[in-house]
């Protein structure tokens, strides 16, 4: 069973939507129990980072999440909350699984803001991103981004800043991208944390 | 690098696709979910679903078929046509879509847009503006479906739209729409150059040419088209790759 963490950020439809089309079983909580006794767990998130980690100390989860040892995958401000700090969450640390600090994008000619659309994927490593063409394309909805730190196992360009697309430290992993909006590519990805 | 999108848009009636699809060995023309599956595996970056109904029970089916959508479909995809009010958005957003249009409804509500926006997100709110070019050589917006006229000239409109939290403004000339002799790229480079959120061209493509230069010329982040893949012209795939071919950066 795949826990899939429900803390008011954003609609989990379509990350329901994807798992259903893989048949993946999973259930939508904000329980500590069921999440720690879920053989995988999912923290998506859409919105905003501080907001993001209100909810997660409001539900008591802050320290949980940090501690659970079966794979879990952040997606977009998901994965930003696993991250050590994020300038939309000033003065509050964030979760601190991945030693990145997340900026906001500066908008500049060229470089519109949110990054938003397809852009492709560089320097991948690891087990969720195995078996794919190189330089897949995947779907971003983003203002923020990860530096590039250790953790970094896929990159990304946008205008002239090279982020994290996607992190990973020990049985924690995290996309900027939205895998279940990424078309074929996205549904590998989701099948690769599946098989983990 | 990012890549400039490509956007099929079916327009919806009573939950049908209406206008003629032609698809190489599809015969169930107007099923719109398979339709947009069909164009999603074929290579659109995003889809659009716009409901033309007239009527209540329509409005109710187009609710029921974004769901089915949703479920099908691994791409993102927007909807509109007829949203008036946040209840409206959040309807549809219950029901799977990523992103909502609102067009008329904003012109005469501004607020609307902050209100979906603060709720949901900028992400979630696309404002279409449809304008027509005046003698004096401005663009001002029209409403219900170009019929009629309002007092928002296109550029501050636009301007004022992504002020209130639009995440991204999706501009049709009336003066080009259905024409498909292109776009008017001038136009749509000063307003992608106004704005610091992405523009999306619709209307008046008859050739992949004019889609290129829209997206170089006419400085657009994605291209909304309907007759060039209704028709069967060009599939979405045939567009994309001869996009390609022309150094422009599409998702292949």
């Amino acid at each position: 069973m795949i826990a899939i963490i429900d803390y008011d950020m954003g609609n989990l439809r379509s990350l329901e939507n994807a798992l259903d089309r893989l048949g993946a079983t999973y259930c939508v909580t904000d329980d500590p129990a069921v999440i720690r006794a879920a053989d995988k767990v999912i923290l998506p998130g859409v919105g905003h980072a501080g907001l993001a980690m209100d909810n997660l100390v409001q539900r008591g989860l802050t320290e949980l999440i940090p501690s659970l040892r079966q794979p879990v995958l952040g997606i977009c401000v998901g994965m930003q909350v696993l991250c050590r700090d994020s300038e939309e969450a000033p003065g509050k640390p964030c979760l601190g699984v991945f030693d990145a600090h997340v900026r906001l994008f500066s908008p500049a000619p060229g470089c519109k803001v949110p990054h938003m659309g397809w852009n492709d994927l560089g320097n991948m490593e690891g087990k969720l991103l195995k078996d794919l063409d190189k330089n897949p394309y995947v779907y971003f909805v983003h203002s923020y981004y990860a530096g590039l730190c250790p953790d970094t196992v896929a990159t990304c360009r946008y205008a002239n800043v090279m982020f994290s697309a996607a992190l990973r430290y020990e049985n924690f992993y995290g996309t900027q991208f939205h895998p279940e909006k990424s078309g074929s590519v996205g549904e590998k990805i989701l099948q690769n944390f599946l098989a983990l | 690098m990012l890549a400039k999108r490509i956007i099929p848009c079916l327009d919806v009636k009573d939950g049908r696709v209406v206008k003629g699809i032609h698809f190489v060995g599809l015969q169930e023309v107007g099923d719109a979910v398979e339709l947009g599956r069909r164009y999603a595996q074929e290579g659109a970056d995003e889809l659009v679903y716009l409901d033309i109904s007239a009527t209540l029970e329509g409005r109710n089916t187009f609710a029921e078929l974004v769901s089915r959508v949703a479920g099908a479909v691994n791409i993102p995809f927007t909807v509109g046509g007829g949203i008036s009010s946040l209840d409206d958005a959040s309807r549809l957003l219950d029901a799977g879509a990523d992103k909502i249009t609102v067009n008329s409804a904003a012109i005469a509500r501004p607020e609307l847009i902050s209100e979906i926006a603060s709720k949901y997100g900028r992400q979630f709110v696309v404002v279409a503006i449809d304008a027509k070019s005046c003698p004096d050589g401005r663009w001002m917006a029209t409403t219900h479906g170009g019929s009629r006229p309002s007092d928002k000239e296109l550029f501050s409109w636009a301007k004022e739209a992504e002020e209130r939290g639009a995440g991204e403004i999706l501009f049709t000339s009336m003066d080009h729409d259905g024409t498909r002799n292109g776009y008017p790229c001038p136009v749509y480079a000063a307003l992608s150059d106004a704005l610091g959120i992405p523009v999306i061209a619709s209307g008046g493509a008859g050739s992949v040419q004019d889609i290129a230069e829209v997206l170089t010329q006419g400085k657009a982040d994605a291209a909304l088209a309907a007759s060039i893949f209704h028709y069967g012209q060009y599939t979405v795939g045939e567009v994309k790759r001869q996009l390609s071919g022309m150094g422009i950066p599409v998702r292949l």
